[in-house]
C-alpha cells in the first residue's frame, strides 16, 4: 500500500518511474528577511559546548560542517566543505546561517505541496551543492549535522523566521547583468584567491580557496547556480574579509560570469536531454543560464565525472 | 661552520634546476650580488634560508618565487620600506632577482604543521588564527595563510616557521601603513582590526608551530 504510493508519487514527481530517488526535488529559493533587518541572535560559544554525548555529537557535526570532503568522501562529489558556503561554521548572519535555518523545518512549500523536513534539507544540500549521493535520514552523518545545528540554534525560538536568515536578496540591477563587466570584476577582485580560471588553490590534497566553476563546484542543480542567489552570497560574504563592498551591479555581473561557466551535470537530468531539464527544472527558478545559448555555446552541457 | 659548509653541499645537491640559472641564485644567497650594496643573502637570511629568530630576519626558504620577487620589487618601489632591505633590493639586477628568487623556493623548508580544517579552538589566540572574528570582518588567518600557516600557492606566504619577532613587526608595519604592498589591502584591514596583544599573541601562536596559542 504504502510502497505503491511512494512509487506513485515518485513517478509523478520525475514523470518517469526510473529516474533515481532525489531527498528533495530542488533547492527552490528561500522568501529570507530583507538584509534591512539587523540580526540579533547570537549562537552559543565553543565554551559552552557541554563535555559528554551531546557535546561530542556537536563537535561530530561541526566537524563534518567543516571538512566535509576529507571526513565524508562517500558522500561528496566535488571538492567542497558545508562552510564554504555558510561562512564562519555556519555562524554568519546573512551567510544561511544553520541557527537561521534549524527552527524553520519541517517546512511546508506550497509550490509542490510537499513538507520538507531538516534531514531532507541537509541531503539536498549533498546533493547539489556537494555533487554527492546524500547519506541517509538517520545516518551518523546527517544526526551529527542536525545535532549541530540544533545547538547552535539553542534559546532561538520555533517557527519564527531570525533576521539574518539566508542570503538576503539584492535587487537586480535595472538594465541587467553584463558578463563581461563580470569578468573584470572576478579578474580584479576574485581570481588571486579563487584562481584565474576559478579552480581554486589547494594545499596537499584539500582546498583552501575553493573552486567556482569545473568539475570539483557545486553542480547545475544547486540553489548557487542561479544568479540572483550567487548575487546574494556574493554581496554579502566575499571578497573574502570585505563583504558589502561590491556594489550590486558588480555582485550580479560577477555572480552571471562565474555562473556561465560549466559545472557538473544536474543530477536531475531528464531523459539525457538539456532542454528537456531546462524546461522542467530550470524555466521558474530564479536567474540562470541552464539550457541557454551565450555566444553560440550551449551552457549546461556538464563537465562529465 | 663545517654545518654551514654542509648543508650549502647537500642543497646544491638536492636541487635541480636549470644549471646556470642555479648557479647565479645560489651565488647571490652565499655571495651576494654583482654590486657590492647587494649583499649575501645567507649572512642575514641564515645559511639555510630559514631566518635568524633572535634577530628577527625572516625565513625565505620555500616560499613561493612570486611572492619573494614581487617583495624586492615592493621594496625598490618603497610600497614596502625597510632600510636595509630597501637598498640591497635596488643593488640587484633583474636577472639576479629572478635566479636568487627561484634558487630560494626550492630550497627545503620544515613542513608546516599537518592540521585540517576540523580542529575546534581551545582558547581566542587559535579562534582568531582559525576562523577569525567576523564582527570586526578579521577573517581566520588560515583561510588564507593555509592550514597551519603553511602558505597557499604565489601570493599567501606561510605564517609557520617565521620568527615571531618577524611576524608582530610585518602586523605593525601594516597598522602603521609602512607596509602597504598587500593586493586589495587584504592584510591592512585585518591588521589594523587586531589588538596589540592579538599581534602577539597570534605571532606566537603561528611561529610555534601553531600548536598552543602564544600568551
Ligand atoms: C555551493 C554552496 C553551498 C554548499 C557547499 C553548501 N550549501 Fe547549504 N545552501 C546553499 C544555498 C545556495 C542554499 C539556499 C539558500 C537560498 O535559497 O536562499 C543553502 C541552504 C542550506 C540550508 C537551509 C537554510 C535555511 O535557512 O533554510 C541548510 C541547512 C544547508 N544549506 C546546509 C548545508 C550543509 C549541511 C552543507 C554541506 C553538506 C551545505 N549546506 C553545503 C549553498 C551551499
Ligand atoms: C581573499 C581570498 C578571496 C577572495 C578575494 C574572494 N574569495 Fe570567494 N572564497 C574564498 C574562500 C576562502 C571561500 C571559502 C570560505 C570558507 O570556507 O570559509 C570562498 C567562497 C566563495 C564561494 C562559495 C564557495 C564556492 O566555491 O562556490 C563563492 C561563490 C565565492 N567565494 C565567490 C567569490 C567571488 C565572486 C569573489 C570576487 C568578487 C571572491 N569569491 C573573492 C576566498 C576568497
Ligand atoms: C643585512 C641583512 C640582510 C641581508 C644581507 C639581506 N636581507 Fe633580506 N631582509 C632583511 C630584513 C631585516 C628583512 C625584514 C624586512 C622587514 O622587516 O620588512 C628582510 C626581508 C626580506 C624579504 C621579505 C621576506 C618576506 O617574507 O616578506 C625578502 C624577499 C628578502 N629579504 C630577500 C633578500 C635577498 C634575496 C637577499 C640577498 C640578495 C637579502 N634579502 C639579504 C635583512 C637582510
Ligand atoms: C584575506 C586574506 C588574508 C587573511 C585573512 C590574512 N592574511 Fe596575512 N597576508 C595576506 C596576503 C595576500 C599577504 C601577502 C602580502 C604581500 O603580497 O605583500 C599576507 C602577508 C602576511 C604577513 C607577512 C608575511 C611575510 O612573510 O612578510 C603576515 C605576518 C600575515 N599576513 C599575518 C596574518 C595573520 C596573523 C592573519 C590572521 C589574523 C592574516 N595574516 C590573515 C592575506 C591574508
Amino acid at each position: 500500500m504504502m510502497k505503491t504510493l511512494l512509487i506513485a508519487s515518485l513517478a509523478l514527481a520525475f514523470g518517469q518511474a526510473h529516474a533515481a530517488p532525489i531527498a528533495m526535488e530542488d533547492q527552490s529559493q528561500l522568501k529570507v528577511p530583507p538584509a534591512s533587518k539587523t540580526p540579533f541572535f547570537v549562537p552559543p560559544s565553543e565554551k559552552e559546548l557541554p563535555d559528554n554525548a551531546y557535546g561530542k555529537m556537536i563537535r561530530d557535526g561541526y566537524a563534518l560542517f567543516v571538512d566535509t570532503k576529507r571526513l565524508a568522501p562517500k558522500y561528496v562529489g566535488n571538492g567542497l566543505n558545508c562552510s564554504n558556503c555558510h561562512i564562519d561554521q555556519g555562524r554568519l548572519a546573512h551567510s544561511a546561517p544553520l541557527w537561521g535555518a534549524y527552527p524553520m523545518y519541517p517546512a511546508y512549500r506550497k509550490k509542490n505541496d510537499k513538507v520538507n523536513t531538516f534531514a531532507e534539507r541537509l541531503q539536498g544540500c549533498f546533493q547539489f551543492s556537494m555533487n554527492g549521493t546524500p547519506p541517509a535520514a538517520d545516518s551518523p552523518e546527517i544526526t551529527a549535522l542536525s545535532v549541530y545545528a540544533y545547538w547552535l540554534a539553542s534559546k532561538a525560538p520555533i517557527g519564527v523566521e531570525p533576521a539574518g536568515r539566508g542570503y538576503p536578496d539584492v535587487n537586480p540591477p535595472a538594465g541587467g547583468y553584463d558578463l563581461k563587466r563580470g569578468a573584470e570584476v572576478f579578474q580584479a577582485q576574485c581570481a588571486l584567491c579563487h584562481g584565474g580560471n576559478g579552480e581554486g588553490q589547494k594545499v596537499g590534497a584539500d582546498y583552501v580557496m575553493p573552486p567556482l566553476w569545473g568539475k570539483d563546484s557545486y553542480n547545475w542543480g544547486a540553489g548557487m547556480h542561479r544568479i540572483n542567489t550567487a548575487a546574494s552570497f556574493i554581496k554579502y560574504n566575499m571578497p573574502l574579509g570585505k563583504p558589502g563592498s561590491l556594489s550590486d551591479q558588480q555582485a550580479w555581473d560577477v555572480a552571471a560570469f562565474v555562473n556561465s561557466h560549466e559545472r557538473p551535470q544536474d543530477p536531475r537530468l531528464v531523459d539525457g536531454s538539456v532542454e528537456k531539464t531546462r524546461v522542467k527544472f530550470h524555466a521558474n527558478d530564479g536567474v540562470n543560464l541552464y539550457g541557454q545559448t551565450v555566444g553560440g555555446v550551449l551552457i549546461g552541457q556538464g563537465t562529465g565525472k | 661552520m663545517i654545518p654551514l659548509n654542509r648543508v650549502l653541499m647537500s642543497s646544491l645537491l638536492l636541487f635541480s634546476l636549470p644549471s646556470a640559472h642555479a648557479a647565479e641564485g645560489q651565488k647571490v644567497f652565499s655571495q651576494g650580488g654583482q654590486n657590492p650594496a647587494a649583499m649575501a643573502c645567507m649572512s642575514c637570511h641564515g645559511p639555510d634560508g630559514l631566518g635568524m629568530a633572535a634577530a628577527g630576519f625572516p625565513r625565505l626558504a620555500g616560499l613561493s618565487a612570486g611572492y619573494l620577487s614581487k617583495q624586492l620589487a615592493d621594496f625598490r618601489s618603497g610600497s614596502r620600506k625597510n632600510p636595509i632591505m630597501e637598498p640591497l633590493a635596488k643593488a640587484l639586477s633583474d636577472d639576479e632577482v629572478s635566479a636568487v628568487t627561484a634558487w630560494l623556493a626550492a630550497m627545503p623548508a620544515p613542513a608546516a604543521p599537518d592540521l585540517h580544517r576540523q580542529q575546534m579552538a581551545s582558547d581566542p589566540t587559535q579562534a582568531l588564527a582559525l576562523y577569525g572574528d567576523w564582527s570586526r570582518q578579521i577573517p581566520g588567518c588560515v583561510q588564507c595563510h593555509g592550514p597551519g600557516g603553511s602558505g597557499v600557492g604565489e601570493h599567501f606566504p606561510p605564517l609557520a616557521h617565521q620568527p615571531a619577532a618577524y611576524l608582530v613587526a610585518q602586523l605593525n608595519a601594516w597598522r602603521d601603513g609602512s607596509r602597504s604592498n598587500d593586493p586589495n589591502q587584504m592584510m591592512a584591514g585585518v591588521a589594523k582590526a587586531m589588538s596589540e596583544d592579538e599581534v602577539k599573541a597570534v605571532a606566537a601562536y603561528f611561529a610555534n608551530g601553531a600548536t598552543q596559542g602564544g600568551k
